[in-house]
């Protein structure tokens, strides 16, 4: 195994863990189409009959993914139906036949051809869902493409070994049929901690690794593979001495992990009795075993976009009600904090026009979005309402708030959307806690008369990093900068915190800072009241939280606060926590907190972990 | 193509797009293998563009919103049976709201 030379690179660790073993390369990418003239009656048919073939072939592995799809993804198994139905639509299926028999084309290009007409077919129409569908008739015929150049390997399914998959990037199609088992580790070359791919992995506990740049092109099928989902390092063809040292690891971190997941039910309870909520943080009601397996005593956060976005159809109000009060039921004597649409307008183009934005992150997005398109607002806010009634547990809060206009103009649509469900006599809940999330600089400004207005605040300090440090964490030239200790962001989440608990209303913090253990002195020093993060950090976090001293997490928060660069504040904290947790510390070796107390680590120290 | 079923004349009917969502991808997968079923030639008709029932893409690029009125039109040996069929799928609104 050691013919090739050792390589590392390295990623963002999306699910923590180590995986190692073979490498099955996905490949997805452009493959190159022959172009030729048939000649003779005789090679005409056989193209022909290589073509039937073909579409058969992808019909059938369409079905056998359809069968495959557990049934929570129905959905996905329905836009699978329709592909199938693409490579038999007489513009495809005879068109193709006809460019092979008449123009004598080899079938690859016939079928590109009768693709191009198709494409141009869509480009011409004026309704953007339409046009969008368009992915559907490509899906299709890549599919048929692919057959023939005798790509058959690209369902998920026909992985027989256990392996670690390498993908450019994967679908949403794709996640769901990660087999726990067969599926060892995932790599990708894009893609953040909140993708799909990254969170799908993590509920199923497969150490995955995102953003690897070049991960496809560097590795190949059958390569041996070191993939650590925590620090995001991927070596291939190890050495010996490297393999041997990730086994003894693997299996420390495997002992670890099963030693403090036992405590995970345990409430998070410093040893000097202050006690904090541990939450977690889903956008799939299949989460919700892993949240309580890992100890989660309610939901922090319910990420509402995923169920608007990977359907073909706005769902209506039942859909989303039934979403909602299933999550209720599930969660039920325990709370749930579920946030309006937080997604910018480019998600929504299927259904509303699409917009010119140079900047969208700093464009209609979240609140804003919501309050721009207010059917769709209220059909959200009527489900939330209505999904209350069924346990009294669920809370409702705004993305994004900049101030106070956006409060009011809410409570505003709240009060119409409740007369309006009084009036039909349909149940709600009439006291539902409403809150906002504290995650531009504004609001921490605002901090103080917002809490006036609301009954909790969640501090998102993804989004509080990049506007405060006025940096786009996904731009590789200034990533470095995205510092969650940065000195000037622990003072605003110091100010929110403080300005909630003058007004008497609790504070949780709801970003990826929450889900990182070598955080918790930090946070449990500036008196955060819950932490809400993705389940699988939950075990992590309530162990070392039970392991603390508030009193000693005051002490350190203040001496931190009165420092002026994140490095210093790095090290720091990298000093308490080898003091305090040397047994996390070992296993979990964080090196993004700097590896020896020099200052050049910051670069390679700092670029993979900035999507969170 | 078969002798009677090119003298007979097509049999056509009126229907209104009920479902709130209007023929989507999933609607257009439903008529058309619905269509696909029968012998007879389907075509369906709006605003004066024609397009072929049994081709989910010509179904989807005909774009027909919520409240659009479409021409289906059967001809063949078992128009009648197509058009009734077709007629309970417009009739149920697909299965939709």
């Amino acid at each position: 195994m050691n013919n090739h030379p050792s390589l590392t690179i390295k990623g963002t660790g999306a699910s923590p863990g180590i995986a190692i073993g073979k490498a099955y390369l996905l490949e997805r990418g452009q493959i190159p189409v022959p172009s030729y003239r048939l000649f003779g009656d005789e090679a005409v048919a056989d193209e022909c009959r290589r073509f039937e073939e073909a579409v058969a072939k992808a019909e059938s592995d369409l079905e056998a993914i359809k069968e495959s799809i557990s049934s929570e993804f129905k959905e996905h198994a329905r836009l699978l139906e329709v592909q199938q139905m693409i490579l038999r639509d007489p513009s495809i299926y005879d068109e193709s036949l006809r460019y092979i028999e008449k123009d004598r084309s080899n079938a690859q290009l016939a079928v590109i051809k009768s693709l191009r007409k198709a494409r141009e077919l869509f480009n011409g129409l004026n309704d953007e869902y339409a046009k969008s569908r368009i992915e559907d008739v490509n899906a299709a015929g890549d599919r048929v493409i692919r057959i023939l150049a005798g790509q058959n390997h690209t369902n998920l399914e026909d992985i027989r070994e256990r392996a670690i998959l390498i993908a450019h990037d994967l679908t949403p199609a794709d996640a769901i049929q990660f087999q726990v088992g067969r599926i060892l580790g995932v790599v990708t070359e894009i893609g953040g901690i909140t993708s799909h791919t990254s969170i799908v992995a993590r509920s199923l506990n497969i150490p995955a690794v995102v953003a690897a740049e070049n991960a496809a092109r560097l590795i190949s099928t059958g390569d041996i593979l070191i993939v650590d989902g925590g620090t995001g390092k991927i070596i291939i063809n190890p050495s010996e001495r490297d393999l041997s040292f990730y086994y003894e690891r693997q299996d420390e971190l495997e002992a670890y992990i099963k030693q403090i997941s036992r405590h995970a039910h345990l409430p998070a309870v410093t040893r000097d009795a202050h006690r904090v909520g541990a939450e977690a943080n889903i956008e799939l009601l299949e989460e919700v075993v892993a949240a309580k397996d890992n100890g989660a005593e309610a939901i922090g956060l319910y990420r509402t976009e995923f169920f608007f976005m990977n359907r073909m159809e706005l769902p209506d109000e039942e859909a989303i009600y039934k979403d909602y009060r299933d999550l209720a039921e599930l969660m039920a004597p325990c709370q749930v904090t579920i946030r309006t649409l937080d997604a910018g307008a480019d998600k929504l183009t299927s259904w509303f026009p699409r917009l010119e934005e140079t900047n969208p992150s700093l464009g209609l997005r979240s609140i804003r979005l919501c309050l721009h398109y207010k059917e769709l607002f209220k059909t959200q806010l009527r489900a939330i309402l209505r999904a209350g009634a069924i346990a009294g547990n669920i809370r409702l809060m705004l993305p994004m708030v900049s101030g106070m206009g956006e409060v009011f103009q809410t409570k505003n649509i709240l009060k119409e959307v409740q007369s309006d469900l009084s009036r039909k006599r349909i149940p709600f809940d009439q006291n539902m806690p409403f809150g906002v999330m504290i995650e531009v600089p504004a609001a921490v400004a605002m901090a103080d008369l917002l809490a006036h207005e609301v009954d909790f605040f969640s501090i998102g300090t993804n989004d509080l990093i990049q506007y405060t440090i006025g940096i786009d964490r996904s731009n590789e030239h200034v990533a470095y900068l995205y510092e969650p200790l940065h000195p000037g962001v622990l003072r605003f989440i110091k100010q929110a915190v403080d300005a909630g608990h003058q007004a008497g209303i609790p504070v949780s913090l709801c970003g990826e800072m929450a889900g990182e253990p070598m955080y918790v002195p930090i946070l449990l020093g500036l008196k955060i009241d819950s932490f809400s993060m993705n389940p699988t950090s939950l075990p992590r976090v309530k162990n070392l939280i039970r392991r603390s001293s508030m009193k000693e997490c005051c002490r350190f928060a203040n001496n931190v606060l009165r420092m002026s660069t994140a490095q210093e504040i790095n090290q720091s904290l990298r000093k308490m926590v080898m003091k305090k947790f040397p047994e996390e510390f070992r296993v979990f070796e964080p090196n993004w907190l700097g590896e020896e107390p020099v200052l050049a680590n910051r670069g390679s120290a700092k670029t993979n972990r900035d999507t969170e | 193509m078969e002798q009677r079923a090119v003298n007979s004349s097509a049999l056509v009917q009126e229907f209104v797009v009920a479902n709130r969502l209007g023929i989507h991808a999933r609607v257009a997968a439903q008529i058309a293998r619905v269509a696909c079923r029968f012998e007879s030639e389907v075509l369906m008709t709006k605003c004066g563009i024609t397009v072929n029932g049994k081709s989910i893409l010509d179904l989807m690029t005909l774009i027909c919103p919520y409240g659009s009125k479409v021409h289906v039109s059967a001809k063949g040996s078992d128009a009648a049976e197509a058009l009734n069929e077709l007629a309970a799928l417009f009739q149920t609104k697909f299965g939709e709201p």
